[in-house]
């Protein structure tokens, strides 16, 4: 799959290297480019200096012809706003958005967004964690 | 009509001033604890602390039952969360301001009315400067009508004929005829229309292209 990830932070960056070790084609955009250096050694994709809320920029990284986008930076509008840009004017199929807050991650994923909040998840593990004495796995 | 605005710039103040002036009931709200203080002092307890892009604020402020909500911030995506969480709350009307004229047809696909953002407005002051035979679309209305100014051609169709011999596209209207010495009139039927005036149009949207071709011709080089 042609891929782009909007967002080279932590969460980017690993999306990225895994996406990459099955041999997808990567593409990663972030404002900073001093934020790329977190992308592995080896990392095969190709990288791009831009803000992911811009069309142009959008255009610049191949946004036409991907089949799925990451909204992943730390901005929970910045990520809804790239997401619906990439769905509703270039159609993009597949649209996953990072969105902290767990009240507006359940109104995004009602108007059709794949939406992930590290928010609510992290919690219920915790809770698990105390309360059941589950250990997280690592997901590889 | 209860009237939400979130962001309590200069945009968000004096459309509250106005709104309020018109005995609306409204409501700012403002993230900066300093603009809230300098508003609340001009507008008295129509000002509420806090993030409009949160959904707890706006129901707090009572969202559900406001008539309209307007997101005037000068951050396109925050406008665009505040439209969205508004409507999932029921808001049957809400209007957000874009910054980059761009993002006008994002807005558009999710059904959220814009406002000519200030860089367009800016942008039709200046090409106001350039050669006349433009058009210049001035404010997109609710009903899918359109404001535009077109400065006729020399080579104009309708040079030298009264409003009521041109030929214009359904709905459209001449509203305004502005002569090149600035004076404005409102046009009847026997005003004769001439190179050089400014003329204020309504028209439909989807009519632009025919009024274009009315009033400025096809052989002007221009696409059409």
């Amino acid at each position: 799959m042609n891929i782009l990830i909007m967002g080279c932070g932590r969460l980017g960056a690993r999306i990225a290297m895994l996406l990459d070790e099955q041999g997808h084609s990567i593409t990663v955009i972030d404002t900073n480019a001093s934020a790329f250096r977190r992308l592995p050694e080896g990392f095969r994709g190709r990288v791009t200096v831009g803000n992911g809320m811009d069309g142009t920029a959008l255009e610049k990284a191949g946004i036409q012809s991907m089949d799925a986008f990451f909204a992943v930076t730390q901005g929970d509008n910045r990520n809804y706003f790239a997401s619906q840009l990439a769905r509703e004017v270039y159609g993009v199929k597949r649209v996953l958005c990072r969105i902290y807050d767990p009240v507006r991650e359940g109104i995004f994923r009602d108007l059709g967004l794949e939406t992930f909040s590290p928010t609510s998840l992290g919690a219920g593990i915790m809770v698990d964690m105390l309360l059941k004495g589950a250990v997280p796995s690592k997901g590889s | 009509m209860y009237v939400l605005i979130a962001g309590g710039g200069k945009v968000g103040f004096y459309l509250a001033q106005e709104l309020l002036q018109s005995n609306n009931e409204v409501l700012i709200l403002e993230q900066d604890a300093g603009r809230v203080a300098a508003i609340t002092e001009e507008l008295g307890e129509n000002v509420m602390h806090g993030d409009g892009c949160e959904a707890t604020t706006l129901d707090a402020a009572g969202v559900a039952r406001a008539d309209l909500v307007a997101a005037v911030t000068g951050d396109d995506e925050d406008n665009l969360v505040v439209c969205e969480i508004a409507r999932s709350r029921g808001v049957p009307r809400t209007i957000a301001r874009i910054n980059n004229p761009k993002n006008e047809l994002l807005f558009k696909r999710r059904g959220i009315e814009t406002t000519i953002s200030a860089t367009q407005a800016v942008l039709a002051q200046i090409e106001q400067e350039l050669p006349t035979g433009e058009m210049i679309p001035l404010l997109q209305m609710h009903s899918g009508l359109e404001l535009v100014e077109i400065k006729l051609p020399e080579t104009s169709p309708v040079s030298g004929r009264s409003v009521r011999e041109v030929l214009l596209p359904p709905e459209s209207l001449i509203s305004l005829v502005v002569d090149p010495g600035g004076v404005p009139r409102i046009p009847s039927g026997d005003t004769r229309l001439n190179p050089g005036d400014a003329l204020v149009v309504v028209t439909r949207r989807e009519s632009s292209p025919l009024l274009r071709q009315a009033l400025i011709g096809s052989t002007h080089g221009l696409d059409t």
